[in-house]
């Protein structure tokens, strides 16, 4: 029993280490890349270590009409729910220290929430009226981007729920039995177009250009965080990371579970290192396509047309994904693999 | 719910000290108070009482980084009316020639920040990068990237030679094949026609009742120009038309789309004068008097007062000088920037627009607020601002100070 808490403990530190390594990886790719679309140098890979490292040794400040405990709260539950998402989401190469089994998709969904709520929380406790503009423009970018993103995850755990009998809706058994070979022509359609919709959505969930309304820097000085500085705000960025790192995660579980070793056929470490390895790959390229160049190519938009066009363009986009996979059932068109 | 919101003195999205308070109901503003004056620094009072006048052309091109060769030569053009020193043919071309440079370098400068207040970052680099064509040429051409220090009484102090004419040439070729690019990714980009079309709308009647200035008039469809109502330099040699964005839109709504039109097309003008400029310059002299002490001396002599106008690159620029004889600096010097009268457009931008529409409407009419202030009275910690009656009455009482 003692054993198995221990392990549980070290895993969860395991976990957050690997998960705010590779977001703030992640993050600092992501800037050199643009940096290099706008003919710029950029900083160097390691800037957000850099960052991170600097804010830590840095002041903590506190405004004096803030909610003292609220502000100082938001960021650790802000930084611990994100970590708390990657140990839901698989992995390969670290299912032994996850919590397999259990990560219930509609849990996740709900979990999603939570970092974006306590920057909220945050952001209302910090007393500054652009904090408030900032948390208001972020509840209202949420309940926007919600209801795309259940359509997309409830119509893919629908379509395998229609073939298996077991519980589809976690994410190691979506994982497991990727969703592409279990349909038709038409329902291939309707996983693109589902694809297109939650690719759409990954910046708004990580409030990046064009739906980085909340923290929209020459608008409202970086509305939510606009008073957090020194260990507060390293937080809130190393959460940022973790988030983008584990909703480009969840795409690439729902939608590209497949792993290298089974097809170039390693065994052993060597099939867990290149898996993890490739996983990564994967990671990387949904957020070049999915943040990296939407951010480089669009110009911020405002909160009314945000939430127009995910609530009606979007979300029509992705019902019309559902139909389809409710109409692959009846006209089965089978596909070549 | 109505609650407040200060943009400014210091903000991201307005890099200058210049204070709005806004009064918001929701996202939708419903109030817009503008306070100025947060950077008084005195350029007038040292013009009069420190520097002579070669000194205060330096001293004008220091009120403004961007505008720095309009501020000298409004100045200049001044003191030259009251002295009555001639300006050679050649200097007038080369001033044009340099007045123009520098109407390109500041708007691609202003539709580089646009981008940014947008969120367009990727728009901003490139059009700075695409900028730097031009500041290389300011650099060869005087020396100078920035504060270029060319004018002079009675001409200018670098003449532009044999050697530079086949890269300014080269220039204008770059800007030609350049300028589709640009004014496809401004004009047509889906985004930017979102945040942009029908935002921050100035009507003619507005426009003609706050007496704007510039581009920002002239997007509203009044077509007023210093350049082609009352040419200065050899601009009369150009016929230099007004620009409105119908030419591009075929319609005139005055909105902020309407602005990055005509300062698109206001480039692509001044490619063209500088073209004919530099293909027309006649020879000869570019400086009437050689020796500055001359140059002095008689503006000591000379007695009177002239104002000067001058269209810069965000609008007129205004000059007020008086001269009194056997007094060494000038004696009267008012500066009225193009920023100052455009500021009050900003009331009727604003109202019942968006937070998120604040910085690109507040940007779109170039605004430069080290050209501008008012006057606010801190003693014993509470500050009082003048009303335009005790300004009047100060006036008043500072003009019979002088007459006397």
């Amino acid at each position: 029993m003692i054993e198995k808490i221990f392990f549980a403990v070290i895993g969860c530190i395991f976990i957050a280490l690997i998960s705010i390594f590779f977001g703030l990886l992640f993050k600092g790719i992501d800037r050199k890349i643009v940096a290099r679309m706008q003919k710029r140098v950029g900083p160097p890979i390691r800037q957000p270590f850099l960052d991170v490292a600097k804010l830590m040794t840095k002041e903590n400040i506190v405004p004096e009409n803030a909610v003292r405990w609220m502000y100082n709260l938001a960021p650790l539950v802000c930084l611990a729910s994100s970590i708390l998402l990657l140990l839901y989401i698989p992995i390969p190469g670290l299912e032994k220290i996850q919590l397999n089994g259990e990560n219930d998709i509609i849990l996740v969904v709900y979990i999603f929430i939570i970092p974006a709520l306590a920057m909220v929380a945050g952001g209302f406790s910090s007393g500054s009226p652009f904090a408030t503009i900032g948390a208001q423009r972020e509840m209202v970018t949420m309940i926007s981007y919600e209801f795309p993103l259940a359509i997309s995850v409830v119509a893919i755990a629908w379509k395998l729920s229609t073939i298996f009998s077991e519980n589809v809706f976690t994410i190691s058994f979506i994982s497991s039995n990727p969703v592409f070979n279990n349909v038709g022509l038409i329902g291939f359609i309707g996983l693109i177009i589902l694809l297109f919709s939650l690719i759409i959505v990954i910046p708004g969930e990580v409030a990046k250009i064009p739906f980085d309304v909340a923290e929209a820097e020459t608008e409202i000085a970086q509305g939510l965080v606009v008073e957090y500085s020194g260990r507060n705000l390293a937080l809130f960025y190393m959460a940022d990371g973790v988030r983008i790192f584990a909703m480009a995660s969840l795409v690439v579980n729902i939608f590209f579970p497949y792993n290298i070793s089974n097809i170039v056929g390693l065994t052993g470490y060597l099939a867990t290192i290149s898996d993890f390895l490739f996983f990564l790959l994967k990671v990387f390229l949904l957020i070049f396509f999915s943040i990296t160049m939407i951010r480089a190519g669009m110009a911020r938009l405002r909160i009314t047309q945000v939430v127009t066009s995910y609530w009606v363009t979007i979300t029509l986009i992705s019902l019309i994904g559902l139909l389809l996979l409710i109409w692959d059932n009846q006209f089965a068109i089978s596909l070549p693999w | 719910m109505k609650y407040e919101v200060p943009v400014g003195p210091i903000h991201p999205a307005l890099k200058e000290p210049i204070l709005l308070r806004f009064t918001l109901e929701g996202e939708k503003i419903v109030d817009v108070d503008v306070i100025a004056s947060q950077n008084h620094r005195g350029v007038e009072w040292i013009g009069m009482n420190r520097n002579n006048p070669i000194q205060s052309i330096y001293l004008a091109e220091r009120v403004c980084g961007i505008c720095n060769f309009c501020h000298p030569s409004c100045l200049v053009m001044a003191v030259e009316e009251i002295a009555g020193i001639e300006v050679p043919e050649r200097a007038e071309y080369i001033r044009v020639i340099q007045a123009e440079l520098e109407r390109i370098h500041s708007h691609l400068l202003w539709a580089g920040v646009a981008a940014h207040e947008l969120g367009f970052d990727s728009l901003l680099h490139y059009v700075w990068m695409v900028r730097e064509k031009v500041m290389d040429i300011l650099e060869i051409v005087n020396g100078n990237r920035v504060t270029k220090s060319i004018i002079m009484y009675g001409g200018v102090r670098r003449d532009i030679k044999e050697e530079h004419i086949p890269k300014i040439r080269e220039m204008i070729d770059y800007y030609r094949q350049g300028f589709k690019k640009i004014a496809k990714l401004f004009l047509e980009d889906k985004t930017i026609k979102m945040r942009t079309r029908e935002i921050g709308v100035l009507t003619k009647e507005d426009a003609i009742k706050l007496s704007a200035v510039g581009p920002t008039t002239r997007a509203s469809g009044v077509k007023k120009d210093v350049r082609q109502d009352m040419p200065y330099f050899a601009y009369s040699d150009f016929e230099v038309k007004a620009i409105t964005p119908d030419l591009i839109t075929g319609e005139i709504i005055g909105d902020t789309y309407d602005r990055i039109v005509v300062r698109l097309l206001e480039v692509r003008q001044s490619l063209d004068i500088i073209e004919k400029a530099i293909e027309e310059m006649p020879k000869g002299e570019i400086l009437s008097e050689q020796k500055v002490i001359k140059i002095l001396a008689q503006i000591k002599k000379s007695e009177g007062e002239a104002v000067a106008r001058y269209e810069a690159p965000r609008g007129e620029d205004i000059h007020y000088v008086k001269l009194k004889s056997n007094f060494e600096q000038l004696y009267s010097w008012k500066i009225r920037a193009p920023t100052y009268i455009n500021i009050l457009s900003w009331r009727p931008m604003l109202l019942d627009m968006q937070i998120a529409d604040i910085p690109i409407v507040a940007a779109s009419i170039d605004p430069c607020m080290s050209c501008t202030n008012r006057i606010i009275v801190v003693k014993n910690n509470k500050e009082k601002i003048l009303t335009a009656e005790e300004l009047h009455e100060l006036s008043v009482k500072k003009t019979r100070r002088m007459m006397r």
